[in-house]
């Protein structure tokens, strides 16, 4: 199997994700347009310029190409697994200078910049594993200043679903306009602290416009955009009727003491993309 | 209205500016984040003038071509990071234009309104967009210490924009607007 041949495809899958955003992102930011006026609209237009700029010329939408976090779900066939954590650190160090990328990760404590997006845990990798001998890998770049606006509540069950509710809307409407809406919200309920938090980020993977297949989610979903469009914070905290792009929840099971609550922001730049690495070596990036 | 503004402005041209109003930016302008304002605020002597400048709160991706930097992505951060050093920034360096995304708090407001300065948004994320309104990189500084990303970069602009005046020298804020509905 070439390995090399699959690092060259970790590349393009970063590369991919950093400049063309997903169509679903960017039908609902052309639909955002077309429904603002103003000033709103003004900064849905310098969106959607940029986005036709960078797909263009292959250059990263946005400056912060974020932390290099990915999804993988790996056929146990697939005959290189052992390989994977290398192929992907050394595909980040490469595209870091071939596309380029920001050199996003610093020491927490001394503050020194790694300068190669590498470092303690980062890239970020949640691995899942299932039958089959291919590789799924989702790249899916997080930007510190959508992250920043995360919030863990870790509520007492005697709120209910409205303090659920309640806790979202407040904490979506607080950020304004720090995370570059329109955003897209993932949330976590249930399960322990991380568990939520980790559901609210999966969350962020769904494409936007789709909506939970339990009803009484999908429901909560809708009710929540609106209520957070209502707010009128708009496109970058500007004023306007589009806040939240999409608001997407998943659930886990808790513990009967605890109602953990994640948010997990991600800015208007919702990106993502997909690879398959097929067990022969051969990849697909889509 | 819409401005279309040589940097440095002067005081006069500042005070026509109200929140809502769209201005376009050519001239010179520095970045700042977190650490560059904390360096610049604490440093008798700076290695350039922060005063002929508008100040861009951004950590751009740069890229260097044989000697020559050249920018790649340079959208705005977040703002609101920068609200403890900004009211002592603007009075330190006289800097009456900032430009960021998310909005600024109560002490940059007041400080606003006592130096006759604006904060102006950028399109957050439009980064690629921006890139194409620099045309040169005059200089760096602290690139070594700080890393990319919290440099204080140089740039000349040319009609950078279009630049929302989100705060102005009369204690208006677009923010504190939406706030109070």
């Amino acid at each position: 199997m070439d390995l090399e041949n699959i690092k060259n495809g970790i590349v393009e899958l970063i590369k991919k994700a950093e400049t063309d955003l997903p169509p679903d992102v960017v039908n609902a930011l052309k639909y955002a347009y077309k429904i603002e006026t103003g000033v709103a609209k003004i900064q849905l237009d310098a969106i959607l310029k940029n986005i036709d700029l960078a797909k263009k010329t292959k250059r990263p939408m946005c400056q912060d190409t974020g932390i290099q976090t990915f999804f993988i779900t790996v056929g146990i066939d697939f005959p290189k697994i052992l390989d994977l954590k290398t192929l992907i650190d050394d595909a980040v160090k490469i595209a870091t200078i071939q596309i380029p990328l920001r050199p996003n990760t610093v020491d927490p404590l001394t503050g020194l910049n790694h300068k190669d997006n590498i470092g303690s845990y980062i890239p970020y990798i949640t691995w899942e594993f299932t039958n089959g001998n291919n590789v799924s890998i989702t790249a899916f770049p997080k930007g510190g200043g959508s992250e920043n606006m995360s919030k863990l509540g870790m509520l007492k069950p005697g709120v209910g679903i409205e303090g659920v509710k309640n806790f979202i809307v407040d904490e979506v409407i607080r950020a304004g306009g720090n995370p570059c809406p329109p955003t897209v919200v993932g949330v976590g309920i249930g399960g322990g602290a991380d568990l939520a938090l980790k559901l609210g980020k999966k969350a962020l993977l769904r494409p936007v416009g789709t909506h939970s297949k339990d009803k009484k989610i999908a429901e909560i979903e809708n009710e929540l955009i609106k209520r957070i469009n209502d707010s009128n914070i708009g496109p970058m905290g500007l004023g306007g009727k589009t806040t939240v792009l999409d608001l997407h929840i998943e659930i886990a099971h808790r513990h009967p003491a605890s109602l953990p609550v994640g948010i997990v922001v991600q800015c208007w730049a919702n990106r993502r993309a997909h690879m398959i690495i097929y067990k022969d070596g051969s990849w697909e990036v889509k | 209205m819409e401005y279309h503004l040589t940097l440095p402005v002067s005081k006069d041209k500042i005070k026509k500016l109200k929140v809502g109003d769209i201005i376009y930016l050519t001239g010179k302008i520095f970045t700042a984040r977190d650490e560059t304002h904390h360096i610049m605020l604490e440093k008798d002597k700076l290695p350039f003038d922060p005063s002929e400048m508008a100040l861009f709160h951004c950590g751009p991706l740069m890229k260097k071509d044989k000697s020559k930097w050249i920018v790649v992505s340079a959208g705005p951060t977040t703002s609101s990071r920068m609200e403890i050093f900004e009211d002592n920034f603007i009075k330190k360096f006289g800097t009456n234009i900032i430009i960021g995304k998310g909005g600024m708090g109560e002490r940059t407001e007041k400080a606003l309104q006592k130096y006759t300065g604006v904060y102006v948004a950028y399109t957050g994320g439009a980064g690629a967009l921006a890139a194409d309104k620099i045309d040169e990189v005059i200089g760096v500084y602290w690139l070594e210490e700080l890393g990319m990303p919290e440099a204080a970069w140089i740039f000349k602009v040319k009609e950078f924009g279009p630049l929302v005046v989100a705060m102005d020298s009369y204690g208006e804020s677009i923010y504190k607007r939406l706030k109070k509905r």
